[in-house]
């Protein structure tokens, strides 16, 4: 079995997909900074930011339904910021009682909330379009570029490789266990007596089983790939080949665009800073 | 498919920028200490089997057991992590695993990564090492205090972390603190036990297949004593800080404090750009002449990009 | 002449006390294809192991006319192309690119020479569009050519396989075998594939129990039931 879900990148023709990973690396983590940096209320300035992620989107062929859809499954925790609504000192809008407390709802408080939740969101969906739009090798050069040291951009590349094949066995685990767990059809005399599924310590036994057998097979697996690569000459340095020159298409994409974030934060802070 | 609640991972948007990046400037010092002390710890096998570890974790958190009540308990790793291949490595390892969720599967935010490798690789594993070399010296020949330690080591590390995130959010300004840390806390600590009860589970399969790879960590303990201080000193500053800012009973002005230190410290930045940048020329006007600009090129740029799809699209039909 | 592989009386046990090489001798020339045979635990995973220098015993193992020792360590992992039974194990870098130039990349190699080789080893492969795929996409059998090219690449005097047709289905295994035989190097095979040793290789040793039991034409050896037998093997 397959584990491609899990690889998020989707190869397409598109001048966002065909875009050098690392300027487009420096470009989502410098939107995501731009997007922090815009003070609070500085509506015009998130619009324009909003306006520019959904061109992208679109431009990469991945389509904003995609990308929105995506960007849902990370909107649990804006509910951490709930509280925000209501603790936020201001105009009142809306007053909830809730038994002995009166919760206060505030125009700041609706505001700052939903500068966490605009902030958050257009964020992730920065980080959804590098994902889906650069193969993961090339994320690994853009790491290379931005100096992180080369130990760790190998293990970032291991940690990658075989996620899928521990997944595939993990999966497999699961699948042995669901199997197994078949539930007994009970005859009404015994009613009560058997409980499907087993105690919460048993399954809890059952999945640290799994996890220490998924553990086990990983260093075992370890071993072999350490003897892989002594056979072919590994030395305990890590080598990799010197980075090509950035295009100098992808270098002026690049200075636009940070010239354009820069522009952006510079008139959000200039007016609501 | 894969429903994953990270409560501990957080996303961008969360953070002020100023603790963002604080906090990354502390993991990055912690992960290039670490990356040269591994290199001695673990020698040259280090690099398969920390990244297959790093895999192994990523794979071990798919794995649930369905707790009464509909919530899932799945595992973190740190503790686990740290059992096995020591402190330093378990950094490395779970940075990796932190890092892959935030860039690949959007587990957290990219600017909020520091802040989130700080709470997982570096508190989570510190307090794990800390709690499980404690507990494990107590009776080092007999299994229970392997299983017992980790255990305790598993829980301790998600809660801990917790309550480092609690706080990230109340310094922030996102969350008061009164809410926020009972909030982590009470979530966390029943996370805590799935993960201790998987963590033991785990530990029970090791012991009884391969004794050795939990054995050759407890024999010379590298890199002890300075993580050892670190994770008891993060635990108690963590413990002892959390019920002082929630119990604040009136967290909002606490949350209001720091968010005036934090434009204290804002303002000698923000002095560098006065009322008006250039002569003559208001702040507002000038403001929306670069905000033109701005929407020009963007404007420019999509439609040359769109072009360009189009005319790509053609030759590839 | 030397030998490509000359194993004079190895002895081996695993540190749990398991003898798993009980004085195993014998000679590869230049060019032959070899197969070695024999039950699980007869040990011939363990004496591929011992033929680059991963594990070490006692006794006298010489590649290419050089005796093994630490200081030949390097020399002769160069020569001797080691192609294990599980790809996945040895396809671990993220792209096709990057895993067959691991090999000439250690061998110290400049990048241009590095490049040439990748494109040569898999042309020799039959993989020569697969250079920028990433692992986890490939089929089985691919990922069978693609591990043999991260040898090739590093130009092996003596090419040394365990179990190379285990797990492939009929088609891949087919394709498999034609390469094997268009492959010019000196090759050593453990396999429990008999039909592929009718096929291939014209000499066999038999393995158990740690020792050489037998080392001839392979068609002497098929048209003795009984020994095949006595070793845990069928008639194909």
């Amino acid at each position: 079995m397959h584990v491609h879900f899990l690889d998020p990148y989707r190869q397409l023709p598109s001048p966002v997909h065909a875009l050098d990973g690392r300027v487009k690396f420096v470009l989502a983590v410098a939107f995501i900074l731009t997007v922090s940096l815009t003070p609070f209320g500085a509506w015009p300035v998130y619009l324009l930011l909003l306006s520019i992620m959904l061109s992208v989107e679109i431009l990469s062929g991945l389509g904003v339904g995609y990308v929105l859809r995506r960007a849902s499954l990370a909107l649990p925790f804006v509910l951490a910021a709930f509280p925000l609504l209501f603790t936020t000192p201001g105009t009142v809008l809306l007053k909830l009682p809730l038994g002995t407390w009166t919760l206060a709802l505030t125009a700041e408080g609706a505001l700052r909330f939903a500068n966490v939740a605009v902030k958050s969101w257009l964020s992730v969906q920065a980080a959804i379009v590098l994902a889906s739009s650069t193969p993961f090798p090339d994320l690994l050069l853009a790491m290379r570029a931005v100096r992180i040291p080369r130990l760790l951009v190998a293990m970032f590349g291991l940690m990658w490789r075989y996620l899928f094949v521990l997944v595939d066995e993990a999966l497999r685990l699961m699948r042995a266990r669901a199997a197994r767990s078949g539930l007994v059809r009970q005859p009404r005399h015994t009613a009560g007596r058997l409980r499907p599924g087993g105690s919460l310590a048993w399954r809890a036994r059952v999945a640290g089983g799994m996890a220490g057998s998924l553990f086990l097979r990983a260093v075992d697996r370890s071993d072999r790939i350490y003897v892989a690569m002594l056979s072919r000459g590994y030395d305990g340095e890590v080598r990799s080949f010197t980075l090509q020159p950035v295009s100098s298409g992808a270098r002026v994409t690049l200075v636009a665009g940070l010239m354009v974030l820069g522009l952006l934060w510079l008139s959000g802070t200039l007016v609501w800073g | 498919m894969f429903n994953r609640p990270a409560p501990m991972h957080l996303p961008d948007g969360f953070l002020s920028t100023l603790v963002s990046i604080v906090f990354w400037v502390i993991s990055v010092l912690t992960l290039a200490y670490a990356l040269r002390r591994a290199g001695k710890d673990l020698g040259e096998r280090q690099l398969p089997l920390m990244g297959v570890l790093a895999a192994a974790i990523f794979a071990g958190q798919m794995l649930n057991f369905s707790v009464t009540g509909g919530t899932s308990g799945h595992l973190l790793g740190a503790a686990i992590a740290t059992i096995l291949v020591g402190p330093w490595p378990a950094v490395i390892v779970m940075t990796t695993v932190v890092s892959i969720q935030a860039l690949i599967f959007q587990d957290g935010g990219l600017l909020a990564l520091g802040a989130n490798l700080f709470n997982m690789a570096v508190v989570g594993v510190a307090v794990s090492y800390f709690v499980y070399t404690s507990l494990h010296r107590v009776a080092p020949q007999r299994p229970w205090s392997t299983l017992v330690g980790g255990f305790v080591a598993a829980w301790s590390s998600i809660f801990i972390a917790s309550l480092s995130a609690a706080l990230q959010l109340a310094i922030s300004g996102t969350s008061p603190a009164n809410i926020a840390v009972p909030a982590m806390a009470g979530i966390h600590a029943l996370i805590g036990v799935g993960e201790g009860m998987i963590t033991v589970g785990a530990l029970t399969f090791l012991l009884a297949t391969r004794r050795d790879l939990l054995v050759r960590e407890q024999a010379g303990s590298r890199g002890g004593v300075g993580v050892w201080i670190f994770g008891l000193g993060i635990a108690l500053v963590l413990a002892v800080l959390s019920p002082l800012a929630s119990a604040n009973p009136d967290g909002l002005e606490w949350v209001a404090r720091q968010k005036g230190f934090l434009e204290a410290a804002r303002a000698p930045l923000y002095n560098l750009i006065p009322d008006y940048v250039l002569p003559g020329v208001s702040n507002e006007a000038l403001a929306t002449i670069l905000a033109g600009v701005a929407g020009t090129l963007i404007v420019f740029s999509v439609t040359l990009g769109v072009a360009y799809l189009r005319r790509s699209r053609k030759n590839t039909v | 002449m030397h030998h490509s592989i000359d194993v004079h009386d190895l002895v081996f046990s695993y540190p749990d006390g398991h003898p798993a090489l009980r004085g195993v001798s014998f000679g590869i020339a230049p060019g032959e294809k070899v197969a070695i045979v024999g039950p699980n635990g007869a040990g011939k995973s363990t004496l591929l192991l011992h033929l680059n220098g991963i594990l070490r015993g006692a006794g006298r193992v010489s590649v290419c006319g050089q005796v093994l020792s630490d200081q030949t360590l390097g020399p002769i992992r160069s020569a001797v192309g080691m192609v294990f039974q599980d790809p996945d194990d040895q396809l671990f870098s993220p792209t096709v690119f990057d895993d067959v130039a691991f090999g000439p990349m250690y061998q110290g190699l400049p990048e241009p020479e590095v490049r040439a080789r990748v494109t040569t080893a898999l042309a020799d492969v039959g993989m020569a569009g697969r250079v920028n795929r990433v692992s986890h996409h490939l089929s089985s059998g691919e990922k069978k050519r693609i591990a043999i090219a991260t040898v090739l690449a590093m130009e092996p005097e003596v090419l040394v396989l365990d179990e190379p047709t285990a797990g492939l289905d009929p088609r891949a295994r087919r394709d498999l075998i034609r390469l094997l035989r268009e492959l010019p190097q000196t090759m050593l095979v453990s396999t429990h594939d008999l039909r592929m040793v009718q096929e291939l290789f014209l000499r066999t040793i038999v393995m158990d129990e740690g020792v050489v039991c037998s080392d001839g034409p392979t068609a002497d050896l098929l048209a003795a039931p009984d020994v095949l037998q006595a070793h845990g093997l069928e008639v194909p």
